[in-house]
């Protein structure tokens, strides 16, 4: 999975950009590289087009034309000049669908890994930090949910917990925050082997001063890249749920598109207009969330281009 | 259902290859010293997987028998019930019973195969597994056994050449494929191959698992069993091969630099023999662990592709449970996956120890 810019990277080592503020120059030296890697742009501007397209969904999307009862196209026609891509199975346009469709999706990925990174990094911080019994307990329970099936659990989860989209969003964090957790612990241990950790323990700083002040700011970049793949996989994992039929039945989302597509014959019907589009842009935005937490791990981390 | 980016990427595998060496190796190096070794080593990885699967136990307990606000109500939805036959349901049911008692029965009945009553099927959810879990069982070692092919061996090739050509479409194809939801592929198949699309007619059947019109025994139901599972494994395929290739190519690359490799060339071996006979059998045991840790994720698949598919297996027989949603049925279908899991990771686990010479030697 390597960028064609191997090696590049490396050879920009900071060396001559000491005097400058260093914090504005980290930054400028990481908008620098983070340039140079087409697939990181590709991906970012992606990602911009489709929170864009979210945003403004409001501006230009009436509730009229998500409305099942005042949808004026034909029932499941394919593209014409107004419908560009086609009609639902209620005569809705499915190109004002997906874009509406990107609010939830969008939404519910980045609040599922906001709780996922929280939920994973604060296990994994304290059981790097307090390397006793503590951190032993903590990633035995780690270990306990890694081998859980998470499709079954989420399923599990989502039901009990009802339809909705917070159920979903609880039953993603659940079943993915173990990979955070991971990730973190292995970074807060190398991170707590280094001397100014002892020199402020010596100073006379107390655990969570540590863990907060100084750990978890040497832990943060690695946090952020994980999140924006995380988002991805959330994404991901949103479609499945919601087309089981777990979601919101009344929200318009990805993963409700493709289920009312599967249920109402799209399938039979050859409906490829209906099929089609909410996974390609399902396909798009975790594509660009992919390439975009990509090319900031590598700039952040010039090793990892050997390894991948 | 996801995949750890992490593995995807080919960071460093995140799983430690090597178990700690056991703490009851008194006399190591002599051979009853191994044998104990071995057999503390077994024990230990047994009785976390008991461990795992009580664990297993505490969370369906939790989810399925305190979080539901009411079984009765829900059991009894829509239906004119009095008080009294709630109450009788409820004592049957033994809700009034403490907690604990609620779940040491709870575990007993599990234990002996007593999975609770489907309320949609009105039949035992053990009965209702059994008959599902072997369509699963050939859908998904059918496909895993070609995924993993398939992936191991585009993994050595794209790795060994890393940033070649191929290395790099395969990358490509890889993350497209991974930014998919697996179910969509199936959509898509299913469009494509099944119902016939523009000028292709359709290729396979989709519906089910057999022909109901061809007789359940003899050759040609086993012809009509691979028609209809032409399309599930392909779809799993599709969803799956790229997480074992970026494995097995992370894995490799792990190994390039290795001294050995080096010996090996310097020795005037041709480059496809280091390859095969010194790179990937050193670059395999830590992938195929990786591989085995993974299942817990890919088990997931099971479920929308069948029901996508409508394939007989338990993935459907979950989606059946989740619609009304059937709880007891969600209950069983839960722990058996669950189960399936942790004895593949146990079986990993021996594997990995027969397989590499050196934890053995530990």
């Amino acid at each position: 999975m390597t960028a064609p810019t191997r090696g590049r990277t490396r050879a920009e080592e900071p060396a001559g950009e000491a005097a400058a503020p260093p914090r504005y120059a980290a930054l400028r030296r990481f908008a620098r590289g983070y340039l140079r890697r087409p697939s990181g742009i590709v991906g970012l501007v992606m990602l911009l087009a489709f929170a864009v397209a979210a945003i403004v969904a409001p501006s230009f999307i009436h509730p009229h034309d998500l409305d099942v009862t005042r949808a004026s196209g034909a029932l499941m026609a394919p593209p014409t000049g107004s419908y560009p891509l086609g009609t639902d199975e209620n005569g809705r346009s499915v190109l004002l669908l997906v874009i509406w469709g990107a609010r939830a999706s969008l939404f519910i990925g980045v609040v599922a890994t906001l709780m996922t990174v929280f939920i994973g990094g604060t296990i994994g911080l304290v059981a790097g930090h307090y390397q006793g019994r503590v951190g032993a307990l903590l990633m035995h329970v780690t270990d306990w949910f890694i081998v859980l099936p998470s499709l079954p659990l989420a399923i599990a989860l989502s039901v009990v917990l009802g339809q909705g989209a917070s159920s979903i969003i609880i039953a993603i964090a659940i079943t993915s925050w173990t990979g955070t957790a991971r990730l973190v612990r292995a970074q807060t241990l190398a991170v707590g082997a280094r001397p100014f950790i002892e020199r402020g323990r010596a100073l006379g700083a107390s655990d969570p001063q540590i863990m907060v002040r100084h750990v978890l700011p040497s832990v943060l970049p690695l946090i952020l890249v994980s999140s924006i793949l995380t988002i991805g996989s959330a994404i991901l994992a949103e479609a499945t749920l919601t087309f089981l039929g777990l979601g919101d039945p009344t929200t318009v989302s990805w993963g409700s598109m493709l289920n009312s597509a599967f249920a109402q014959g799209a399938v039979t019907v050859g409906a490829w207009w209906y099929l089609l589009t909410p996974g390609i842009a399902i396909l798009l935005v975790v594509m660009g969330f992919t390439l975009t937490g990509r090319a900031i791990e590598h700039v952040l981390d010039p090793r990892m281009v050997d390894r991948a | 259902m996801s995949i750890p980016p992490d593995v995807l990427l080919g960071e460093p595998l995140a799983a430690d290859p090597t178990p700690d060496p056991p703490s009851g190796a008194s006399g190591v190096g002599s051979k009853a010293g191994a044998r104990t070794a071995a057999l503390w080593f077994y024990a230990r990885k047994l009785l976390a997987a008991v461990v795992s699967f009580f664990i297993t136990l505490v969370i369906g307990f939790v989810l399925f028998q305190l979080m539901p606000a009411d079984p009765v109500r829900a059991l009894t939805q829509g239906r004119p019930t009095s008080a009294a036959q709630m109450q009788a349901l409820r004592d049957s049911l033994g809700l009034d019973k403490p907690l604990w008692q609620r779940f040491a029965s709870f575990v007993g009945d599990t234990l002996h195969g007593r999975l609770g009553f489907s309320w949609q099927f009105q039949e035992p959810v053990a009965s209702l597994v059994g008959s599902h879990l072997w369509p699963t069982v050939l859908l998904m070692g059918v496909s895993t056994v070609i995924s993993v092919s398939l992936g191991l061996w585009l993994g050595i090739r794209s790795g060994w050449r890393q940033g070649s050509v191929f290395d790099r479409i395969s990358s490509g194809v890889s993350l497209t494929l991974w930014s998919v939801p697996t179910f969509w592929l199936g959509l898509l198949l299913l469009v494509a191959f099944s119902v016939g699309f523009g000028p292709i007619p359709s290729l396979f059947p989709a519906d089910g698992m057999s022909d109901p019109s061809i007789a359940a025994a003899g050759w040609p139901h086993v012809v009509d069993v691979a028609r209809h599972l032409v399309l599930p494994v392909a779809t799993l395929v599709l969803g799956d091969y790229a997480l074992y290739v970026s494995i097995m190519r992370s894995s490799l690359i792990d190994e390039m630099d290795s001294p050995y490799l080096l010996t090996a060339r310097a020795k005037g071996l041709f480059d496809s023999d280091v390859r095969r006979k010194h790179a990937v059998p050193n670059a395999l045991l830590p992938a195929v662990t990786v591989i085995f840790l993974q299942i817990g994720g890919i088990i997931g698949g099971a479920v929308t592709v069948e029901t996508v598919y409508s394939w007989p297996g338990l993935g459907y027989l979950t989606y059946q449970a989740l619609k009304v949603p059937d709880l007891p049925l969600l209950q069983g279908t839960f722990i058996i996956f669950s189960a399936s899991v942790i004895i593949m990771n146990l079986a990993a686990d021996v594997l990995y120890r027969f397989l590499d010479p050196r934890v053995r030697a530990q």
